[in-house]
C-alpha cells in the first residue's frame, strides 16, 4: 500500500499541491483525475521523484521511502510516460533489460528471460530485436510498461494514458490496466478522462483545483 | 611533368604526408574526449565551471588556430613551459579542436529529449550510465555530420604547423616548389589532400550508415 501524507509542492511563491493525501491500495487501481493545470502531473511526478516535494511523507507498506533516492536495491515506483520515453536508439529488448542488469545487477540472460516474459505477458511476442520507431503507439506503450515492470515496481503510475494514443485504442488501455490488475500490480493513473478513470478505478481522487483534494468515497 | 621527377619528389611528399597523419590522429584521440567532457561542462548546472568553460571555447574560436600554435611554442617557453615542435603542435591542435567538438556536442546534447533523462531517472540509472548508455549514443548520431565537417578541416588545418618549422605534407611540396621552380609538387601535394579528405568521407559515409539503424 502506498500512502502520502500533507503533500505539499510549489513552484516559487504559486503554491501547486496543498495538504495532499493520496492512497493506494495494494492491487487496486488509483485514478487521479481533475482539469488540466490541477496539478495532476505534479502530484504523479512528485510521487516518482522527478519533482522533489516541498515537505510531505511518502510511505509503502507503512515504511517511509524517499521518491528520489537511487541507491535503494528495491524499486517502489515504476513509470509508464505520457509519450512513453522509450529509448530511440535501443532494441525493444535492450529498452526493457538495460536498467535491470546495470541497476539490479541481473545478468543479462535472466532479464532477457524476464523480458520474453513479460513480452508474452502484454502480447508483444516476436517485437523483442524491434526499434521503437518501428511499433504503434499502443505497442510502444506496452513497451514502456514492460521496461517499468522490468525493476519489478511495487507500484505503477501512468501519466495520462490515452491522451497520446488512437481515441479508439482506449478500450484496449482499460483492458491492459485491468489485466495488470488481475496479475496482482498495482496501478495509479493520471488521466483527464472521467469515463476512462471510472471504468478501471476502484478508486478516483479529484484534484479539482488548488489546495482543494478531496479522495473519493471507498 | 615526368615520371621520374614525380617519383624523385614523392618520397617527401609521403613523408610530409606522415607527419600530416600523425598530427591529424593525435589531434582527434585528444581532442574528442576533450570535447566531450567540456561539453559536459558546458551544460553543467554548476555556473563557475560553465563560465571557464566558455572562456575556454571563446579563446580557442576567438583567436586563429595560427597564432594559437605561435603562444603555444614561442609564448609558453617564456612562461617555462616547453614544447618540442611536435608537441606543442599536438597540444594547440588538441585545445583548438576540442573547443569546436565542445560546441557541436553542446548542440547535439541539448537536442536531447528531457523525458529520455526522466526516463532514465525513474529507472533509477545513474548519472554516469545515463550518459554512457542513453545520451551519447544518440548524441553521436545526431553530430555525426557536423564531427565529420571538421575532421575534414582539420586535414587542411594541419598545414599550419609549417609556422613552427613543422615538416608536413603541404611544406614538403612547398620545399620541392621553390627547389625546382615547378608547380608540380603542389599540384601532387594537392591530390594527396584529396584522397586523404576522400578516405576520411568514406569512412564517415560509412559510420553514419552504421548509426541509421533507428530514427
Amino acid at each position: 500500500m502506498l500512502e502520502i501524507k500533507n503533500l505539499k509542492k510549489s513552484f516559487g511563491s504559486r503554491v501547486i499541491l496543498d495538504n495532499v493525501n493520496v492512497t493506494v491500495k495494494d492491487r487496486e487501481v488509483l485514478s487521479i483525475v481533475g482539469p488540466s493545470g490541477a496539478g495532476k502531473t505534479t502530484l504523479l511526478r512528485c510521487i516518482t521523484g522527478l519533482e522533489k516535494a516541498d515537505s510531505g511523507e511518502f510511505l509503502i507498506d507503512g515504511n517511509p521511502f524517499d521518491p528520489q533516492a537511487t541507491d535503494t536495491s528495491e524499486s517502489v515506483i515504476g513509470v509508464v510516460f505520457q509519450d512513453f520515453n522509450l529509448f530511440p536508439h535501443l532494441s525493444v529488448f535492450d529498452n526493457i533489460i538495460l536498467a535491470p542488469t546495470m541497476v539490479l545487477k541481473q545478468s543479462k540472460k535472466e532479464a532477457l528471460e524476464d523480458a520474453k516474459k513479460l513480452l508474452e505477458q502484454l502480447g508483444l511476442v516476436g517485437k523483442g530485436d524491434l526499434y521503437p520507431y518501428q511499433l504503434s503507439g499502443g505497442q510502444k506503450q506496452r513497451v514502456a510498461i514492460a521496461r517499468a515492470l522490468a525493476m519489478k515496481p511495487k507500484i505503477l503510475c501512468y501519466d495520462e494514458p490515452t491522451s497520446a494514443l488512437d481515441p479508439n485504442l482506449r478500450k484496449e488501455v482499460e483492458k491492459l490496466i485491468l489485466g495488470l490488475k488481475q496479475d496482482g500490480m498495482t496501478q495509479l493513473v493520471v488521466t483527464h478522462d472521467m469515463d476512462f478513470a471510472q471504468n478501471i478505478a476502484d478508486d478516483i481522487l479529484e484534484v479539482s483545483s488548488l489546495d482543494k483534494l478531496n479522495q473519493g468515497t471507498d | 611533368m615526368s615520371i621520374s621527377y614525380i617519383s624523385e619528389i614523392l618520397p617527401s611528399l609521403f613523408q610530409g604526408a606522415g607527419l600530416t597523419l600523425q598530427l591529424f590522429f593525435w589531434t582527434l584521440i585528444g581532442s574528442l574526449p576533450l570535447g566531450l567532457i567540456v561539453s559536459l561542462g558546458l551544460t553543467s548546472k554548476i555556473r563557475p565551471i560553465r563560465w571557464i568553460l566558455d572562456l575556454y571555447v571563446w579563446l580557442m574560436r576567438g583567436t586563429p588556430l595560427l597564432l594559437q600554435l605561435i603562444f603555444v611554442f614561442y609564448g609558453l617557453p617564456l612562461i617555462g613551459v616547453v614544447f618540442q615542435r611536435y608537441d606543442a603542435a599536438v597540444f594547440a591542435f588538441i585545445l583548438n579542436y576540442g573547443a569546436y567538438f565542445a560546441e557541436i556536442f553542446r548542440g547535439g546534447l541539448q537536442s536531447i529529449d528531457n523525458g529520455q533523462y526522466e526516463s532514465a531517472s525513474v529507472l533509477r540509472l545513474s548519472y554516469w550510465q545515463t550518459v554512457r548508455k542513453i545520451v551519447i549514443p544518440q548524441v553521436v548520431k545526431i553530430v555525426l555530420p557536423s564531427v565529420g565537417n571538421e575532421v575534414i578541416n582539420l586535414v587542411k588545418d594541419s598545414s599550419l604547423v609549417y609556422v613552427i618549422g613543422l615538416g608536413d605534407l603541404l611544406r614538403a611540396g612547398n620545399v620541392a616548389t621553390s627547389r625546382d621552380v615547378s608547380l608540380v609538387p603542389l599540384l601532387l601535394v594537392g591530390v594527396i589532400y584529396l584522397l586523404l579528405v576522400g578516405i576520411c568521407t568514406y569512412i564517415l559515409h560509412k559510420v553514419e550508415q552504421r548509426y541509421s539503424y533507428y530514427k
